[in-house]
């Protein structure tokens, strides 16, 4: 096979790893930020940013990669998608910036602290809804003319990719949730038991509409997921995610702590597996396919090599640095 | 007002706005190392507080770079959608680097750093100072080199007019790669260094921290003094690669109208574009050509060489350069001052000095934002030299868009640089207290360390 056949794919599955890593390590965190307001106090609160303030920043490191890999080895891909989405992520950037700036300042604020707690609960709301939105709008596609969304400033915003934004926001929930009975004990760790049950609940709820809208968004998804042989091949993806739910479901009940907060990920990743298979081969549905999207093997083989050589190092320190802060997060062991 | 317009105002305000943290945390972090360094050689209880007062410096600098970093990776799709299609072939495989080799380095260390402390050994936690420290520094080397191509752009073939690399090694190693990269890094360091200063010269007026501001402000004289001649030196050399490769740029700096001979160097002038003359200059003769071509009478490229449409505008690189020269030559006076007051014994009490470093704070960073001014504004009307035009850079988003988020950039960004000036003048009013040591997660009582209370907290 051909470089320049062969390459795209494999960047097509680079970007969707490290976009998936993105959705489950910062979903985790911006989960956390969705739930806040349901602590009792001031200093629960502090205790569930505590949890993620020392990795949240490697978590979120993974969203720039995204953005970085797409423009790499998509340039075309990366222009369209960001100038198309103007407004959406604009919004995730600025929910983001107070999200994030909320570890640092929630810590240094004195009479100002509970304007942080409330960038930081708002912050990670926003940004969850505004990338369920820009998910699915792409997932629903972007026609486009002259390299420029057909549909204007406000193409995006539809009943589809509001339903995904809102998805998103109960999914980074449940994972926040999870993460939390991983992470805490005694009445925090309560209070995120109490919220697994009834977030599950939505999430599998949201991900049923959706699975059952996504055939008649057109016809081409229709095909994907339908016609004979593809609904064969891509049984195992439904199949998957029904059984782990049903595990999560039994862990969550057992009152288990290390398990519904790994199976929630491994729901989750298959969730986003099966919004993007729908995409294949395009990366910017319905019509720009990865190879339309492609920069030349010279690009996307000089920084295939240094992905092959780095992505495996990144994953190595990371998993270092979550077991140095590993255990539960009690009470009383803040931040200074 | 075009979209285009207002996306390179936005660019400027957030570039402007995001530098000043990457530039104050490549300085901080080299120093956090020099100060970990000295604490594990000499387990001196100073220096460790030195360290965990700088470093809580260093986190919200960081946090606020960060946060402010990733706005910039964006806006290349959002706002210069032209930009990564034409030159995305290029661009975007150095800035993923800068992600895989950098940001990730930095960020996972930097938990270690900063909650850490608890949990690893004292060797392992100056490895994870160390680490962040190399982060920044080759984050700076990916993100220089993607600059300088765009200013001095090599190793690249242009296909149905986009721009595909064909030679990566000269592609990353461009003509103004190097000097650019020194050059930068160095202003980086010197910035720190001056706010280093400034803040121990404000304890000595205080009279507060005496033992700890005396060693600060030493190492920061010390520092400024053997950087500063080497920074106008890698300057001078950097001018030299701008006489060559972007004349038209070093005419605008230099207001330099007609190709000339024998050229004066222009202390001041009001640069008039139209009639294409300086009104009120001031020229001292001979030295234009001395410090551009190293002769006395070299020959200099003026204005009037260029179509009207390929020049860059005069005024702003002309004043912007001129600033940062004469900060940086504020800078030679201030460290050669300190030395004789030094050796002379009285570099700690005499109180008008202390107050000379308390007010060249802000200088690097001033000298820093007009340096890169100069070079953004010196480069126009391209944003690829000589490849793509700016105005072809833009993305197809109406202006009622960029205007929106101009706004929001802006009041967002004003509405940090508040609160974070704010939180900053709580820490350096605070001081470096005794053992401000940041507790870890799960502390044991094994490591009493732990149960030391922040003195930085109201």
């Amino acid at each position: 096979m051909e470089l320049s056949t062969m390459l795209p794919v494999v960047w097509f599955f680079i970007i969707g790893f490290a976009i998936m890593m993105y959705v489950l390590l910062d979903g985790f965190v911006l989960g956390i930020g969705i739930l806040t307001p349901f602590a009792d106090d001031e200093a629960q609160q502090e205790l569930m940013m505590n949890t993620a303030a020392p990795i949240w920043d490697g978590n979120e490191t993974w969203l720039v990669m995204g953005g970085a890999g797409l423009m790499a080895a998509f340039p075309r891909a990366y222009a369209t998608i960001l100038s198309s989405l103007y407004l959406p992520i604009l919004a995730m950037l600025i929910a983001l910036i107070f999200r994030g700036v909320a570890f640092e300042f929630r810590f240094r604020a004195h009479t100002s602290r509970r304007i942080w707690g409330v960038a930081f609960h708002l912050g990670s709301v926003v940004a969850a809804f505004a990338q369920g939105l820009m998910l699915g709008a792409i997932v629903e596609g972007m026609p486009l003319e002259g390299g420029k969304y057909l549909h204007g400033t406000f193409a995006w915003f539809s009943p589809f990719s509001v339903l995904t934004g809102m998805a998103l926001v109960f999914g980074y929930g449940l994972l926040g949730a999870t993460w939390l009975v991983l992470k805490t004990e005694g009445r925090p760790q309560r209070i995120a038991r109490d919220l697994t049950r009834p977030l599950m609940l939505a999430v599998i709820a949201f991900m049923l509409m959706v699975s059952a809208w996504l055939p008649f968004l057109d016809s081409r998804l229709m095909d994907r997921w339908l016609a004979w042989p593809n609904f064969l091949y891509l049984s195992p993806l439904p199949i998957l995610t029904i059984v782990v739910a049903a595990w999560l479901w039994r862990a969550v009940l057992a009152n288990r702590e290390v398990a519904p907060f790994v199976l929630a990920l491994g729901f989750f990743a298959l969730g986003f597996l099966g919004l993007v298979a729908g995409m294949w081969p395009n990366i910017v549905p319905p019509t720009m396919s990865i190879w339309d999207a492609a920069s030349p093997p010279s690009s996307q083989g000089f920084v295939l090599v240094g992905a092959v050589i780095m992505i495996p190092v990144v994953l190595f320190y990371t998993a270092y640095s979550y077991r140095v802060f590993r255990g539960k997060v009690r009470a009383g062991e803040g931040y200074h | 007002m075009t979209a285009e317009f207002l996306s390179r105002i936005q660019f400027g305000f957030v570039m402007s706005f995001h530098i000043l943290f990457p530039a104050f945390t490549i300085g901080l972090a080299s120093w956090l190392v020099f100060l970990e360094a000295l604490w594990l050689r000499r387990r001196s209880e100073m220096l460790r507080d030195l360290y965990f007062f700088w470093l809580k410096v260093f986190a919200g600098s960081f946090g606020l770079g960060v946060v402010s970093g990733i706005v910039m990776s964006f806006q290349f799709g959002t706002n210069w959608a032209g930009l990564s299609t034409v030159a995305g072939n290029v661009l975007g495989p150095l800035l993923n680097y800068e992600v895989m080799t950098a940001f990730f380095l930095e960020a996972t260390f930097l938990g270690v750093m900063l909650f850490g402390w608890n949990r690893v050994s004292h060797r392992t936690h100056f490895i994870a100072t160390c680490m962040v420290a190399l982060g920044t520094l080759i984050s700076s080397f990916w993100i220089l080199s993607a600059n300088s191509w765009m200013q001095t752009p090599q190793g690249y073939t242009v296909v149905n007019g986009v721009i595909q690399a064909s030679d990566w090694w000269a592609a990353i190693f461009n003509p103004s790669f190097p000097t650019r990269l020194v050059h930068m890094v160095l202003a980086c360091f010197l910035s720190t260094a001056l706010v280093i200063g400034g803040v121990s010269a404000w304890y000595l007026l205080r009279g507060v921290w005496q033992d700890k501001a005396r060693l600060m402000l030493r190492c920061a004289l010390v520092f400024v003094a053997i950087v500063i001649p080497l920074q106008i030196i890698v300057g001078d050399i950097s001018g030299q690669v701008v006489r060559e490769y972007q004349p038209a740029k070093l005419a605008a700096i230099e207001a330099r109208w007609t190709t000339e001979r024998n050229v004066p160097l222009t202390l001041f002038a009001w640069p008039d574009d139209k009639a294409e003359k300086n009104d009120y200059a001031v020229d001292v003769p001979h030295l234009g050509s001395l410090i551009l071509t190293h002769s006395w009478s070299g020959e200099v490229k003026g204005l009037k060489d260029f179509p009207a449409q390929d020049r860059p505008p005069v005024a702003a690189p002309f004043f912007s350069f001129r600033i940062m020269v004469g900060l940086g030559l504020l800078m030679l006076a201030l460290s050669a001052l300190g030395l004789l007051l030094w050796w002379r014994r009285r570099l700690f009490d005499s109180r008008w000095y202390l107050r000379c470093w308390m007010a060249m704070m802000p200088a690097g960073f001033i000298a820093l934002l007009t340096g890169w001014y100069t070079a953004e504004i010196g480069r126009q009307p391209w944003v690829v030299y000589g490849v793509l035009h700016t105005v072809d850079a833009a993305s197809a988003v109406s202006a009622s868009s960029v205007l929106t988020s101009l706004i929001v950039y802006f009041v967002t960004y004003m509405t940090l640089f508040g609160f974070g000036s704010w939180y900053l003048l709580k820490v350096l009013r605070a001081g470096p207290d005794t053992a401000p040591v940041r507790v870890g997660f799960g502390a044991t009582a094994a490591r009493p360390l732990a149960v030391v209370d922040d003195g930085g907290e109201e």
